[in-house]
């Protein structure tokens, strides 16, 4: 996946483009989600990666999306999901000031005890390494979980890429603002 | 109480003080036109779903109240689409119900099954498919109040056909329940006062202000106090083609229309300005030509009730999120309570009037044996009408002309297509202005290309008793595209010519119910019209064979700067007339 060429025509937009990541509260309902999502896809800004689940209370759902946008695509594009009538609440986090966790599942190839090529133990160090943990056990594979930051999951990815990585599956990343920030940028509807 | 759903939906439309649903009963949507008949509303029955739409959106126009239109499920709805999308770009209030299979069958590629809300969801402010028979009066008070407050818009409810048919307790919700249901829709309508100031700062220090008055203005009945703030600072107002009546045309302040087709002097006015005092407006591409060059030397102050639209476009120095007429009587009682004396203009004043002399509007006369000028057809009507008549256009050359030659003095007798530009809006629109305002004449000035697209409401019209008057400038082709081919495709015309006698217009319009008329020579043009402006009881049709040749000046060709307006030929230096 990459970014769109077309982007956005907004007025000044020449500022940096990166990693963004938004929090959006959103009423716990049927389309709310394609709703987030078509304004992005109206745009023609590629969701980089994107959570949603129920938060704290049920009726409401934490959407977590990440985008690659410059600040003014940004303050134009929390401007029109406030307009979404199914969004309570949006909070930038720009990676300084937010936990970002994420969780992936890999498939790696390894050679059962004897076999040919890598073995279990040498995975297995890399995932004691990590503190990750093997999940599934296979004939000649094994499936390890990881969760952390983001960064930690591609350089862990990076290091078992060489034995053979089957699949791969990650969450995207959730997040939540660092605590006792006051000066976090939040914004709501008042 | 129990009711049907069906029931349920008639009468929560009537607590909404519904008195006129546009539609066209289909069957997912047929239990619903059953309580019809015992309801105080009226039904008016349209040939086509988009013309229920458009109505709806003339009706919401002259009222200020929501247009209804319902319609059935897949094709229904689809119809339906374009008019959602038209009322979305002009923020025009407007409440779609329609019917969608039953609950059972949804997903199942059943008869008549469409994605409605994913089909619209981009052309509404909300929609919502309602799953339960006991939300639908929820859904009702949910849509009228989404529909009309914050900026307006349309919203649409699809209903399920066995939901209208199950029966549920029946109860209508209190606004404390229908804000309950809304926790993320809070429209905030109180302009910040330390931004208030600030703006009442920046009009007081300037020398060149212009008010850059927009559709907001209507939508939020703030006419009368754009008046009292644009004579206490003694500014020029420009009103933008969907502010056209939001500021008499009459008023010595009013520069007329700004933006490609605009008047020179609100063009350049705007830039030159040293301040934009927008009020309830956009920065249309239409408006600002290319945005890069427009008013480079103003200050902006922006009054919106969307956020969104603050800096979007324009980055202002002063954003107010605010009701635009809230805001301005803030503005105005500021602005009074500082004492503060607005600076001599006078100069300003002396460069506006000079170009208004040097560049007024302007077409040549009609030569003898030559068709009619489209502009002295519309001055015609004009002047042969009541003053506070209500004017409806399409989409094209005709609708520049009625916007820059009529003379709005009255807020609400404009009606047309702004954002999205709409081909057919005309009759369809005039039909539900002449329901919701029966009191005012409505005249639809329309294109021929325009009137062939929607022409079929004349029979809903005039089996309605719906007395509209149709001007058809019929210049036998899509003129506005014929003019861009003209002026920047070196005169290579492709598919824009249409004849001026298939269809026979006049014919067509009898066959439809309409008294209709044909005009050729000047000396029938007054005559007609008073003909027409005498019949009180059913529909008037128009073909006035005007001249093809005719461009709408001034014209920003698109993408240049407003500096670079192209005024009529007969106005550049030496004034020769361009001879085709």
């Amino acid at each position: 996946m990459s970014l769109s060429s077309t982007g956005a025509t907004w007025a000044s937009g020449s500022g940096r483009v990166r990693h963004q990541t938004i929090s959006v509260i959103v009423e716990n309902r049927a389309g709310v989600l394609a709703r987030v999502s078509a304004l992005f896809a109206r745009r023609g800004f590629n969701i980089i990666s994107l959570a949603v689940a129920p938060s704290d209370d049920e009726s409401f759902s934490r959407i977590t999306i990440v985008v690659d946008l410059d600040e003014t695509s940004v303050e134009q594009l929390t401007k029109q999901l406030f307009k979404l009538v199914n969004v309570v609440k949006i909070t930038e986090m720009t990676p300084g000031e937010a936990i970002e966790r994420e969780l992936a599942l890999l498939s790696v190839r390894c050679a059962p005890p004897g076999g040919a090529g890598p073995s279990r133990g040498e995975v297995g160090d890399l995932v004691r390494i990590f503190g990750a943990t093997i999940v599934d056990v296979g004939q000649e594979a094994l499936t390890v979980m990881l969760a952390g930051q983001p960064s930690l999951l591609d350089d862990f990815e990076e290091l078992l890429r060489p034995y053979g990585i089957i699949e791969i599956q990650r969450t995207g990343r959730v997040a939540l603002p660092k605590l006792e920030r006051p000066s976090l940028h939040h914004k709501n509807r008042n | 109480m129990e009711l049907t759903g069906a029931q349920a939906l008639i009468k929560s439309l009537e607590m909404e003080h519904t008195e006129v649903i546009f539609g066209l009963p289909g069957g997912a949507i047929l239990p619903a036109y059953d309580p019809l008949l015992d309801s105080s509303i009226r039904h008016v029955l349209v040939r086509h779903e988009q013309g229920a739409g458009h109505m709806a959106e003339g009706y919401a126009d002259v009222t200020g109240r929501p247009g209804v239109a319902m319609v059935t499920s897949g094709p229904g709805a689809t119809n339906l689409v374009t008019p959602l999308c038209d009322a979305y770009m002009d923020s025009v209030p407007m409440v779609a119900i329609t019917g969608q299979v039953g609950r059972p069958i949804i997903g199942t590629d059943a008869f008549q099954e469409g994605d409605t809300v994913g089909i619209t969801r981009s052309v509404t402010k909300h929609n919502e498919l309602v799953m339960r028979p006991e939300d639908i009066a929820l859904s009702v008070r949910q849509a009228f109040l989404l529909a009309t407050t914050g900026r307006p818009g349309p919203v649409l409810l699809d209903i399920p056909k066995d939901i209208l048919q199950a029966r549920t307790e029946w109860h209508w919700p209190t606004d404390d329940e229908v804000s309950a249901s809304l926790p993320g829709y809070r429209p905030n309508i109180k302009g910040h006062p330390r931004m208030v100031r600030e703006a009442v700062r920046l009009i007081t220090a300037s020398q060149r202000p212009v008010i850059y008055a927009g559709g907001g203005i209507l939508k939020a009945r703030a006419s009368e106090a754009l008046l009292k703030l644009a004579e206490l600072v003694n500014a020029p107002v420009v009103t933008t083609l969907m502010a056209r009546g939001a500021f008499p045309d009459s008023h010595r302040q009013c520069l007329g229309m700004p933006g490609m087709h605009g008047n020179y002097t609100a063009i350049m006015a705007m830039q030159e300005a040293d301040l934009l005092i927008a009020l309830g407006t956009r920065f249309d591409d239409r408006v600002t030509g290319a945005v890069g060059s427009f008013a480079p030397g103003a200050k902006v102050v922006h009054v919106d009730i969307d956020p969104a639209e603050l800096g979007k476009i324009r980055r202002p120095e002063v954003p107010i999120v605010g009701d635009c007429r809230l805001v301005i009587e803030e503005l105005v009682r500021v602005l009074v309570a500082s004492g503060d004396v607005q600076p001599d203009r006078a100069r300003w004043w002396a460069q506006l009037a000079e170009w208004s002399s040097r560049f007024p509007l302007h077409y040549e006369p009609q030569a003898d044996g030559d068709p009619l000028k489209p502009q002295a057809v519309i001055e015609a009507i004009r002047d042969a009408s009541p003053a506070d008549t209500t004017v409806v256009s399409g989409v094209g050359q005709h609708q520049m002309w009625a916007s820059q030659y009529w003379r709005f003095d009255y807020p609400y007798t404009w009606v047309n297509s702004g954002g999205l530009g709409t081909m057919g809006f005309a009759v369809p629109a005039a039909i539900g202005a002449k329901v919701g305002r029966p009191d005012r004449t409505v005249w639809a000035i329309d294109g021929d290309g325009c009137f062939q697209m929607t022409a079929q409401e004349l029979v809903t019209a005039s089996s309605e008793r719906i007395p509209i008057k149709v001007a058809i400038l019929n210049n036998a082709y899509l003129g506005m595209v014929r003019q861009w081919q003209e002026m920047f495709y070196q005169e290579r015309y492709s598919e824009v010519y249409l004849s001026p006698d298939l269809p026979d217009y006049v014919k067509w319009a009898e066959a439809m119910g309409c008294v209709a008329f044909r005009v050729e020579h000047a000396c029938d043009v007054g005559p007609v019209i008073d003909k027409a402006n005498a019949i009180d009881d059913r529909p008037v049709v128009i073909d006035f064979r005007t001249d093809s040749q005719e461009k709408v000046f001034p014209m920003v060709p698109a993408g240049a700067s407003n500096s670079d307006v192209v005024v009529h030929p007969a106005l550049r230096p030496g004034g020769e007339r361009v001879v085709q």
